[in-house]
């Protein structure tokens, strides 16, 4: 039951609103309102309606960029939830069973790749994957994989895969960390009382502590879905803006650093980079609606 | 658990210990020889880099240059301190006001609540950086270039969405006993969101510093184009230039990276402690 | 918007006023961040030596950002008061928006050669906005050990070329050619535009592709990628994800017999210290061909239009353009060879050997610099792609060269 307002609202509100609103949410309209318009080479901008949307479907150039971004995109958020999101759960749920030793250091351990810079995280999986300097190659052939290997990173068909699994092992810290909390949050009476009457740890993790986590599971899984379709400092930092080979890994991110700032000879669009980024925020927030009114409202809070 | 340990069950019960340790220890592995790879490469000559990049450090190899370079750069010196500084102040502001936030949106019946709480996620969906050339006409015009609190602001209006999002997650989830009671002692609002719901959901208070400090940490483009001035330089600005146009001195931002994680590893080790201290204070009830 | 823009931008630069340098200070936007050492400890001394009571501070961005990040800072009026250009579109883009000066008439001009200065001027000639300050030139540099070993003198045609490759790769004990694909520009600047002048006869046949007199599909074009397509077999295994900094490192530990090059990279193999090597230019297709070399306008500074020091900051660029200047450049930043009319000795014997090519061969700038990669699809991208793509082997010559053609009909109208 929610109280009734008075001045305190205002006080609790107004510093975080307007912050935000200065700063976050009046830039970004400002920006998407460009993508009304368009800029002729002395930078004027005129109003031009929905011509760049235009171009944006329907000139073959462009929309077959966007349509490789959308579908690399979908494939690194289907690996990151396909991989990052089950192993979080795991971690979380081992490193919240009681009594287990040294839980601290391994939570420390296990988050410390989401603390490193993007240029280091870089270096040290190229330096790892290089055909030229052997690491990954030794191990391999160590334990007799080793015509397995490939120059994973510079192949089509591989290198999306690849910049996904880095950035899974980047990431799964964050998951990993707001599982954790909601599992600890649920009180141990309840576990007790289930472990009393004789239910062994995986039947108390089914039906009991994953049943109580799933609206932290969508947060989750929304946080996702939002941090993979805004993906950019990883594929910048391991492939550069171009997003190589061949495109493989350009993602809506890359794709509007491109548009928007330019990239070498290619001058940057404002205009085009706005409308590109109208169109990635309305697929965000499509994407993001349906799994509220598909999944979401159904699972209960429960208060405890 | 009150249970007889008979040698099965105490057999089982190593079994799931090992296996625990397994999953763990393995996934730690994992995660640690990239890590430990970064820092023994950072005592290495380039040419030690990548003739044996597995190798440790030999006499010859070894070299402490990239090291020396950073630590006895004053310049690199402040460029810490500006870090800490835009951080620490954008955090503590973000939790602080997000809190706020987060309380009045969950708490209080008003006419656009729902409206102001889509308003603020909005910008978790969108990154920030869209709105670069506005956010720097708008500093230009407060005659805030090239200074911190131009970082500070941006990276505040960054945090927030999330935060406000994640606390009232776990706002929702404080017995609503607890504060009809504190109301009926006559307890005021402000007492109630500082002294009752604050301290209950300190774990989330933690989560959301832990992540939200690693980006602005992190960050290289909001310092790039808000206050590149050698006073105003980040850590990470300043590791750039070791990033030539065609060739890397990776001694040094290797040492410099190394270094600059240290930070944010003891920040994140404070705020684990927290996180504990918050459950086994008995946090809900 | 454009009006209520400008009202911002001159509200902001009178209110930034306060926070600006004041007279006799400037600050200096480049992306020649491996320079700031070169800047800070000989340029700039000797520019306040000549120039008491103007400092200059050197503020580098590093290069791949360095064009959205200073095009942000210009439209926000936060940006130095000179600013590194780069060669043609990028900052004629930047002249047309009126962000940098106009330079017409400065006499220190004078001291560069039309060739040099077209690179930053509209494309009629009338307007310049940048003094040109150095340039780079392509070839290839090769491990003296290696080749002494094996009996090889470096090669002048094609198929030298390819023997002595071949004979690298015989003796197995290094990689013939060190070269990647995963960072794909050095396969178009350094590869495509470094041999293919001596296909395309340089500036002629850069100029009739501009004129529409060409296309990318002739034979002579094509041609360029069909070599490429022999290279492969020279590289090192898992090309596909090395990087520029790996050929960098495989041929400074001498690890690789033959490095595609640019000048600029003299400096590095020379500080790495141990490594013996020497130059050649680009082979040509046969014994008795007249050969051309890639000698691309690289750098050049000018005035950003909203500076309050312009004052100082065309004292500045007289300096830039001054003899003086061109001299310790050219010197102090190996591989980087002052654009201007000036006789200058080159000490140091790499780049001494590249600036000498100059007189045995014929210069021409980078094939797509100019006009090309106006339109979308960028074609500069364009190249990057299909160049990797065919040393990759993923794609024929012929595709590429469909490819880039067609991208750029899709905007560009032959000249009536």
């Amino acid at each position: 039951m929610k109280q009734k307002s008075g001045w305190h609202v205002l006080v609790f509100l107004a510093p975080a609103v307007l912050v935000y609103t200065a700063f976050s949410a009046w830039p970004l309209l400002a920006t998407l309102r460009l993508s009304l318009y368009g800029t002729d080479d002395t930078g004027a901008v005129s109003f031009a309606g929905l011509a760049n949307f235009h171009r944006l479907l329907f000139e073959d150039h462009w929309f077959g960029a966007f349509r490789n971004a959308m579908v690399n995109n979908l494939e690194f958020f289907a690996i990151n939830s396909l991989v990052q999101n089950p192993i979080a759960l795991l971690l979380a749920a081992l490193l919240s069973l009681r009594g287990v030793r040294g839980a601290t250091a391994y939570r420390t351990v296990l988050f410390l790749p989401t603390l490193l810079s993007v240029v280091i995280i870089g270096f040290t999986w190229q330096l790892i994957l290089s055909p030229l300097w052997g690491v990954t190659e030794k191990l391999m052939t160590a334990i007799g994989l080793g015509d397995w290997f490939g120059p994973w990173l510079g192949q089509e068909s591989t290198a999306l895969t690849t910049v996904s699994l880095i950035s899974v092992w980047q990431f799964v810290g964050i998951p990993m960390m707001l599982i954790y909390a909601a599992l600890i949050a649920i009180p141990d009476e309840i576990v007790e009382a289930a472990a009393v009457e004789g239910a062994g740890p995986w039947r108390i993790f089914w039906q009991i502590r994953l049943p109580l986590i799933l609206p932290t599971l969508g947060l989750v899984n929304i946080l996702t879905f939002v941090g993979n379709f805004n993906a950019f400092d990883l594929i910048y930092a391991v492939k550069g803006a171009l997003a190589g080979p061949n495109f493989s890994t350009d993602l809506l991110g890359t794709l509007f650093y491109r548009t928007f700032f330019g990239y070498q000879s290619e001058m940057g669009s404002a205009t085009m980079g706005a409308a590109l980024a109208t169109l990635k925020i309305l697929v965000i927030l499509v994407g993001v609606g349906l799994y509220f009114f598909a999944i979401q409202r159904r699972l209960q809070r429960f208060a405890l | 658990m009150s249970q007889i340990s008979t040698p099965a069950r105490r057999a089982a019960g190593i079994g799931r210990a090992a296996l625990v340790h397994l999953t763990l220890g393995g996934y730690s592995l994992l995660v640690l020889f990239p890590i430990v790879l970064v820092l023994l490469n950072s005592f290495k000559t380039r040419q030690g880099i990548f003739d044996d990049p597995l190798g440790l450090p030999t006499a010859l190899t070894l070299t402490l240059s990239g090291y020396a370079k950073v630590m006895g750069d004053a310049a690199m010196g402040h460029m810490f301190l500006n870090s800490a500084i835009v951080t620490g102040v954008a955090l503590a502001a973000i939790l602080l006001l997000g809190a706020m936030a987060a309380w009045g949106l969950t708490e209080y019946g008003f006419r656009g609540n729902r409206l102001l709480s889509l308003f603020l996620a909005f910008g978790i969906m969108v990154p920030i950086r869209l709105g670069s050339v506005a956010i720097l006409q708008t500093m230009v015009a407060l005659n805030l270039v090239n200074t911190l609190t131009a970082l500070v602001l941006v990276y505040i209006a960054q945090g927030l969405p999330l935060a406000v999002m994640i606390l009232s997650e776990f706002m929702h989830q404080v017995p609503q006993e607890l504060k009809d009671a504190a109301r009926c002692d006559g307890v005021g609002e402000y007492r109630i969101f500082f002294q009752v719901v604050l301290p209950l959901i300190r774990p989330a208070i933690a989560t959301v510093a832990v992540f939200t400090m690693v980006p602005i940490w992190n960050d290289l483009w909001f310092p790039l184009i808000l206050a590149p001035s050698e006073e105003t330089q980040t850590i990470t600005l300043g590791v750039q230039q070791f990033i030539g146009q065609y060739a890397t001195d990776w001694n040094g931002v290797l040492a410099a990276l190394s270094l600059a994680v240290l930070p944010i590893l003891v920040l994140y080790a404070l705020f684990s402690r927290q996180l504990i201290r918050g459950i086994t204070a008995g946090a809900v009830k | 918007m454009n009006a209520l823009f400008r009202t911002l931008a001159l509200g902001a630069i009178a209110a930034a006023s306060a926070t600006q340098a004041s007279a006799g200070a400037l600050t200096l936007e480049s992306w020649r961040t491996d320079d700031k050492a070169l800047w800070d400890t000989v340029l700039l001394p000797a520019f306040t030596k000549a120039h008491p009571g103007i400092t200059v501070k050197f503020l580098p961005t590093a290069s791949p950002e360095y064009n959205s990040v200073v095009s942000a800072r210009l439209a926000s009026g936060s940006a130095g008061d000179i600013i590194a250009c780069r060669p043609f579109d990028v900052s004629l883009d930047l002249y047309k928006k009126g962000r940098l000066d106009k330079l017409n008439g400065d006499p220190v001009l004078a001291n560069f050669p039309d060739a040099a200065k077209v690179a930053w001027q509209t494309d009629d000639g009338r307007d310049t906005y940048c003094v040109p300050v150095a340039s780079v030139i392509h070839g290839f540099f090769y491990n003296k050990k290696v080749f002494a070993d094996l009996g090889l003198k470096p090669p002048a045609t094609e198929p030298e070329f390819f023997a002595a490759l071949d004979k690298v790769k015989a003796a197995g004990k290094v990689v013939p050619l060190a070269l990647g694909t995963a960072d794909q520009w050095d396969t178009s600047q350094v590869v495509f535009t470094g041999i293919g002048p001596n296909y395309w006869k340089g500036e002629e046949g850069r100029k009739a592709l501009i004129e529409g007199k060409a296309k990318f599909t002739d034979p002579q074009f094509v041609a360029v990628w069909q070599t490429m397509t022999k290279w492969p077999a020279y590289m090192a295994k898992g090309y596909q994800a090395q990087t520029y900094g790996d050929s960098q490192t495989l041929f400074a530990s001498g690890k690789a017999a033959v490095f595609p090059a640019g000048s600029w990279d003299i400096a590095f193999f020379q500080k790495e210290g141990g490594l013996d090597f020497g130059a050649f230019p680009p082979p040509v297709r046969k014994a008795g061909d007249p050969c051309y070399i890639s000698d691309h306008a690289d750098i050049g500074m000018g005035i950003n239009s909203a500076s309050k020091n312009k004052a100082d900051a065309k004292v500045f660029l007289d300096w830039i353009g001054s003899q003086e200047f061109a001299e310790l450049y050219t010197n102090k930043a190996t591989g980087f060879f002052s654009l201007s009319k000036f006789p200058i000795d080159v000490q140091n014997p790499v780049a001494k050997q590249m600036v000498g090519w100059r007189a045995q061969c014929k210069s021409t700038i980078r094939l797509n610099a100019q006009v090309m990669s106006r339109g979308e699809p960028s074609m500069e991208n364009e190249l990057w792609n299909v160049n990797s793509q065919v040393l990759n082997l993923k794609m024929t010559p012929q595709a590429a060269a469909a490819r880039i053609e067609g991208g750029y009909e899709k905007w560009h109208k032959t000249a009536p």
